[in-house]
């Protein structure tokens, strides 16, 4: 068992850390504040790559693998998580779906730009009454011809509104339950699509989230991603991955949080020394240090494992379970290092715990994690 | 157009530590990075070869884990990168240094601009560069901020000053150290990362070029390293103190006018 880097893997995961510090550091604050997206910082992302990175040349990919995207997923999240979601929503939940299911045509068509990050990608299956309960969706898509015609909305959608490239899920046949879910790749210029309000968040600031509108938009048959029928899977193998992703998100927040969280324990000064030097604070850093080290490696095998071909439902579900709740207890126990300071927005361990709270939540709560956990081992 | 960069790789000065026993830097565990105006210098060729076609190769002297700055260099998207290494070049100072790799651009035939950082952000001594070009008799022209013009036989730059900068021709072949203002190094990309992983970087050693070898390493330098230290930090300024603006300058005036700086 292996547990170093290839010397690929490594320089990937250099080359999104040096972006990080140099181009997303010095502006999370604001942006954070102002609750801004960067298009800008996005596109300079895609210029470099960071959307290439695990797949294959012929569709414009760097041909690295899972880990080494995940790593930079992680990078980015040590500085600015809402970045890291950006990429994380248009790589793991747009590119990757068309990617595995898609047509020829549609690859190229649509994989290719989202890949070279010329295009953002975003996933629309979440309504306001099909959160969790994702088979109970409204949005209907009904056939016409050649086409099919698609009404409903979608909220919560990451990328929303400033996304090119959407994969939505309608149900095209109501009778059959989760059978009569199929996905279909939609245009953010297609008539009758719009975006409902902007969500204000908790977190996650510098991430647009936005909430799909379709209004008899008509979508030629050539769009419909998979067969018909098959959204249903479509989406929850797409969220298998997607996990991978939130995960390597949480473990970035939680590396961020601790690295601060020590360098300041060094250089306050309280009754003469350094706070780093009272146990009390220094056990908790070690607590810190050893949960993230475990959720880092079960992150990492996930990838693998997907990587690798193999099974990575279980895994997946364990590795977002398991580092999202470690995001939310390291934050919060730098918050208290922090002190006073920490709950101000002075400092970045105020954003940080602020942002922990959604990886608990989205693709899939926590909860749901139990179940697709429990359900693979007491099958 | 055939343009060689002379890069160094640097420990990270944001993190040098001197060992107090010994007065040498401890290398272990901080990070090496491309020094970084050598990536101004590569930025600086690589806009070149945009511009006029050609290649672009790196030359470095060092020890086998500089392929790391090298692997960097080709990954900004240099063509090939070269490695002097060899004992033999070990404890060599600026003088010694620049032998050596005037020796492997001799090996590596025509050339037609080298391009250098203006110093190196360990020794800052700016001198390499400069030994170099005179080692092969061209030209040189140092802390060049703008490259405006280049011909078969001439290129015409822009070298900074403190007070503006002069406009110089001189005839090619030609060296050039440049400055930080000259260009923003672009990232390397994903895709030029993993190939330049897999690219071959060609080691040479003493014996692949020619040198005389009284000239390098220890034997070849005239300055030896007595000691590095961190310089004592000066006293802290004065603190005062006063409940008013109006009382606090009052205070100031008075100290300023005591010292007779006023």
């Amino acid at each position: 068992m292996q547990f170093q880097l290839t010397e690929d893997q490594q320089m990937v995961q250099k080359l999104a850390r040096d972006f990080a510090e140099k181009r997303l550091a010095p502006s999370v604050a604001e942006r954070d504040e102002k609750e801004e997206f960067s298009r800008e910082l996005f596109n300079e992302m895609g210029e470099m790559g960071l959307t290439s990175i695990c797949f294959p040349e012929a569709y414009g990919g760097a041909e690295g693998d899972v880990l080494s995207y995940i790593l930079a997923v992680e990078e980015l999240s040590k500085v600015d998580d809402g970045i890291g979601i950006t990429l994380s929503a248009t790589v793991s939940l747009c590119a990757w779906p068309i990617y595995a299911y898609g047509t020829e045509e549609q690859k190229q068509k649509y994989l290719v730009p989202l890949v070279e990050g010329e295009k953002l990608g975003a996933f629309g299956l979440t309504e306001p009454n099909a959160g969790t309960d994702a088979a109970a969706q409204q949005t209907v898509a009904v056939a016409d011809g050649d086409d099919y015609i698609l009404n409903g909305s979608k909220v919560f959608i990451t990328n929303g509104g400033e996304a090119e490239t959407y994969v939505v899920f309608a149900m095209t046949d109501k009778s059959r339950g989760t059978r009569g879910i199929t996905a279909f790749i939609v245009e953010k210029d297609m008539p009758g699509f719009t975006f409902g309000k902007k969500e204000h968040k908790m977190g996650i600031h510098t991430s647009l989230t936005n909430e799909l509108v379709f209004q008899n938009v008509r979508l030629p048959k050539e769009n419909m991603l998979g067969k018909i029928g098959e959204g249903f899977k479509i989406a929850m193998s797409t969220l298998d991955g997607g996990r991978i992703g939130v995960a390597a998100q949480a473990l970035g927040i939680a590396q961020g949080a601790l690295d601060h969280a020590i360098k300041y324990s060094k250089e306050r000064v309280q009754f003469g020394k350094p706070i780093a030097h009272n146990q009390a604070l220094a056990f908790m850093m070690a607590d810190m240090a050893t949960k993230i080290d475990a959720a880092r490696l079960l992150v990492y095998r996930a990838a693998y494992l997907k990587d690798q071909g193999l099974p990575y439902s279980k895994e997946a579900a364990m590795a977002k379970l398991y580092a999202s709740d470690v995001a939310m207890e390291v934050t919060t126990d730098a918050v208290q290092i922090f002190g006073g300071y920490g709950y101000s927005r002075e400092y970045p361990v105020e954003r940080l715990m602020r942002n922990a709270k959604i990886t608990q939540i989205y693709e899939g709560t926590n909860q749901v994690q139990r179940m697709v956990i429990s359900g693979a081992i007491l099958k | 157009m055939d343009i060689v960069v002379c890069v160094k790789q640097v420990p990270d000065t944001t993190e040098v530590k001197i060992d107090p026993e010994t007065n040498t830097l401890i290398r272990q565990g901080v990070p090496s990075i491309v020094n970084p105006f050598d990536k101004n210098a590569v930025e600086a060729a690589l806009q070149l070869r945009e511009k006029y076609g050609g290649k672009v190769t790196i030359l470095s002297m060092g020890p086998l884990q500089s392929k790391e700055a090298l692997k960097e260099c080709l990954a900004m998207g240099a063509d090939e990168a070269i490695l002097l290494s060899d004992r033999a070049f070990g404890g060599s100072d600026t003088l010694a240094t620049s032998h050596a790799l005037a020796a492997g651009l001799r090996k590596m035939g025509k050339v037609d601009i080298i391009l250098c950082g203006k110093q190196a952000i360990d020794g800052d001594t700016a001198q390499v560069g400069p030994e170099i070009a005179e080692h092969l008799g061209i030209a040189q022209v140092t802390y060049v901020s703008k490259i405006t013009a280049v011909d078969e036989q001439v290129i015409r730059v822009e070298r900074e000053h403190e007070e503006g900068y002069e406009v110089i021709e001189a005839q090619m072949p030609v060296l050039l150290t440049v400055v930080k203002s000259i260009n923003e190094p672009r990232y390397p990309t994903v895709k030029g990362t993993m190939k330049a992983n897999r690219k071959e970087i060609p080691i040479w050693t003493v014996d692949d070029v020619e040198v005389d070898r009284d000239a390098l390493g220890l034997k070849g330098s005239p300055t030896q390293v007595r000691r590095i230290f961190t310089p004592e930090r000066r006293v802290q300024g004065e603190i005062m103190q006063a409940d008013t603006a109006r009382e606090a300058a009052a205070l100031l005036v008075k100290r300023l006018v005591d010292v007779k700086i006023i």
